[in-house]
């Protein structure tokens, strides 16, 4: 009995150990980042390290870079703890321990090869610390567009959605709308919303409704034509059951037909997302006076590459970000096809 | 007798097609029933004998090219819910959890806040405690059909019409639901109309058997099942209607049997 216990004990021990190891790893290569940053010589000249002052604080670009690491290692040690509770986040986990080792050993050599030697071509690429660096330059600036993108985005997709979605359920539902609608909706689908851009520009009374409303064509096409795709396909049955329930049309349409379509309208919110995120950023590009799209082209002229990086870092952690609250209000809705589709 | 007459089935007719490109199918062709309060009655034929179609009149989910049908005095015109309608399957919703499901009768007819009290007792007389929070797709085939049964039981009907309901289940599940479906009627004392194309199936449940036979789709016979309520599949009676059914059909089948098969 007790050589058993101590068996299990000494299994759950090497477990442990192993799972640690996967703490380290996870975290080691940010920490190693963090050494050469530190360690390394800044041997390329020309590399200006500028100290800027907040309140009382002062910093220089490497600082902030080693804080984003130490706040990076940090994370993922404590997401490994919050982890270990659960058998299915633990094994995520450790899965993707190998793959947080291999970001910080990148992100070294990126350093060294962008800041201290400076092999890379200048200013095309800069190191971390130098995209680190528009972040101290000009915080607030940066704040503001992509407070003006985000801004954009919601109005725009959230309305793509509804009309999306209106339009879907129409022209599902009433064959006539069908017949009219949907050959318009295939031709004017398939042109990219920017396309629309002079008349938009022209016809609408400010650059920030113009770019709502390309992002909600954009959205609006995929939405439309998969929720319709959704509603048509509702088994009769279901209907037919709902009609000797007693159910009435209304009844029949959200309570039945929407609700069967939904897993077909998230795919279509899905690829109207990706859709939007590109018609935002080209919106931008072309005629917004603020966006992150609009910081890249005003940084390109200046030659600020690192400004242009330090808004594709904003972009990606931004997109992500509302791609995964997406896929949870997703699998939220979806919960009932839990185990029914992988 | 003639006062407990619920349902009135009078001189029905239904064709399909008969345009130009289909050639008319007579789907029916002059049929009559009529069915008392608190039976239950099988109706049963090969398949194409327009038995589902004739379940589906008196639902209301088709009309007939002639004919009437009605309920008491008044005449189908569409699907109500006094006439609930179990499907052979896939009529659950597959994005609501049992008890939803259940809520779903209620909800389609607005009567949800009033009557949602109701919903734990249609869950224990069809036997689905426990499985309240699983949706369909969780639980076996012969509990979805329980839970569409509770689901239209919930609106006190005065007729329940299951088409086929046992179809695609397994033989053990399948008597499971048959007991389970005698009982509900001994204590509801609801009129039920089934179609099935099992003999056995017909025998063990109904008080009368209707008898279809198909091209066009008509009544050949109707036949009064004299046995007590609790039934024997192995008894000698039991035996001998089975046997009469079956006789039927091979009267009814227009080419004669081969003496063997190779």
């Amino acid at each position: 009995m007790e050589a058993v216990a101590e068996t299990s004990e000494k299994a759950v021990f090497i477990a442990n150990r192993k799972y640690t190891g996967h703490l380290f790893l996870s975290a080691g290569g940010f920490v190693v980042a963090i050494l050469v940053n530190r360690l390394f010589a800044q041997v390329a000249e020309g590399v200006v390290i500028k100290d800027y002052q907040f309140g009382r604080l002062v910093f220089n670009m490497n600082d902030l870079y080693d804080l984003l690491l130490i706040a990076l290692a940090v994370g993922y040690i404590i997401s490994g703890f919050l982890s270990y509770a659960d058998k299915n986040a633990r094994a995520a986990y450790i899965k993707k321990a190998k793959f947080r080792f291999a970001c910080g050993i990148a992100l070294a050599l990126w350093d060294v090869t962008g800041t201290k030697l400076q092999i890379l071509p200048q200013p095309f690429f800069p190191g971390p610390a130098g995209i680190a660096e528009a972040f101290l330059e000009e915080p607030e600036y940066i704040f503001t567009n992509t407070l003006y993108s985000l801004r954009l985005y919601v109005a725009g997709f959230s309305l793509g959605v509804l009309f999306g979605i209106g339009t879907g359920v129409l022209i599902g539902w009433f064959p006539k709308i069908s017949y009219w609608v949907t050959p318009v909706l295939n031709i004017t689908g398939v042109i990219p919303a920017v396309a629309w851009m002079p008349f938009a520009l022209t016809l609408l009374p400010t650059p920030f409704t113009a770019a709502v409303f390309l992002i909600i064509i954009c959205a609006w096409f995929p939405i439309a034509s998969l929720t319709a795709q959704g509603i048509m396909s509702t088994p009769k049955v279901m209907f037919e059951a709902a009609k000797t329930l007693g159910a009435d049309t209304k009844y029949q349409i959200f309570r039945v037909a929407i609700p069967y379509a939904m897993p077909h309208i998230f795919t279509g919110i899905g690829t109207a997302n990706a859709f939007a995120f590109t018609t935002l950023v080209m919106a931008e590009m072309m005629g917004q006076p603020g966006g992150l799209g609009y910081y890249i082209n005003a940084s390109k002229v200046w030659s600020a590459y690192y400004k242009v990086f330090a808004s594709i870092v904003v972009m990606a952690v931004l997109f992500s970000l509302i791609s995964k609250g997406i896929s949870i209000i997703r699998n939220r809705v979806l919960r009932w096809q839990k185990g029914l589709v992988v | 007798m003639k006062n407990d007459v619920i349902l009135t089935v009078k001189n029905i007719y239904r064709t399909y097609g008969g345009n130009d490109e289909e050639k008319e199918v007579e789907a029916l062709r002059n049929v009559n029933l009529e069915v008392r309060k608190g039976e239950f009655i099988s109706i049963i034929g090969a398949s194409g004998c327009g038995k589902t179609t004739l379940l589906r009149l008196i639902a209301g989910l088709d009309k007939p090219a002639s004919g009437t049908v009605s309920l008491g005095d008044t005449p189908i015109t569409g699907p109500d819910p006094k006439r609930g309608y179990v499907f052979q399957q896939g009529g659950l919703f597959s994005w609501l959890t049992v008890e939803q499901n259940i809520a779903a009768g209620l909800k389609a007819r607005g009567v949800y806040g009033k009557e949602k009290d109701k919903i734990p007792h249609f869950i224990e007389l069809t036997g689905l405690q426990g499985f309240e929070k699983a949706y369909p797709h969780q639980i076996s085939g012969g509990m979805a059909q329980r839970v569409a049964i509770a689901r239209s039981l919930i609106n006190d009907p005065e007729i329940l019409l299951l088409d086929e309901p046992m179809g695609a289940l397994d033989s053990f599940t399948r008597a499971d639901l048959q007991d389970k479906l005698l009982e509900i009627q001994r204590n509801s004392g609801i009129t039920m109309i089934l179609v099935t194309h099992d003999v056995d199936e017909a025998v063990y449940l109904s008080d009368r058997i209707v008898i279809m036979t198909p091209r066009p789709g008509k009544i050949a016979e109707i036949l009064d099942v004299n046995l007590s309520k609790k039934r024997n599949r192995a008894s000698e009676n039991f035996i001998e209607y089975r046997n009469r059914i079956l006789d039927r059909f091979h009267l009814a089948s227009l080419e004669p049997e081969p003496e063997y098969y190779i």
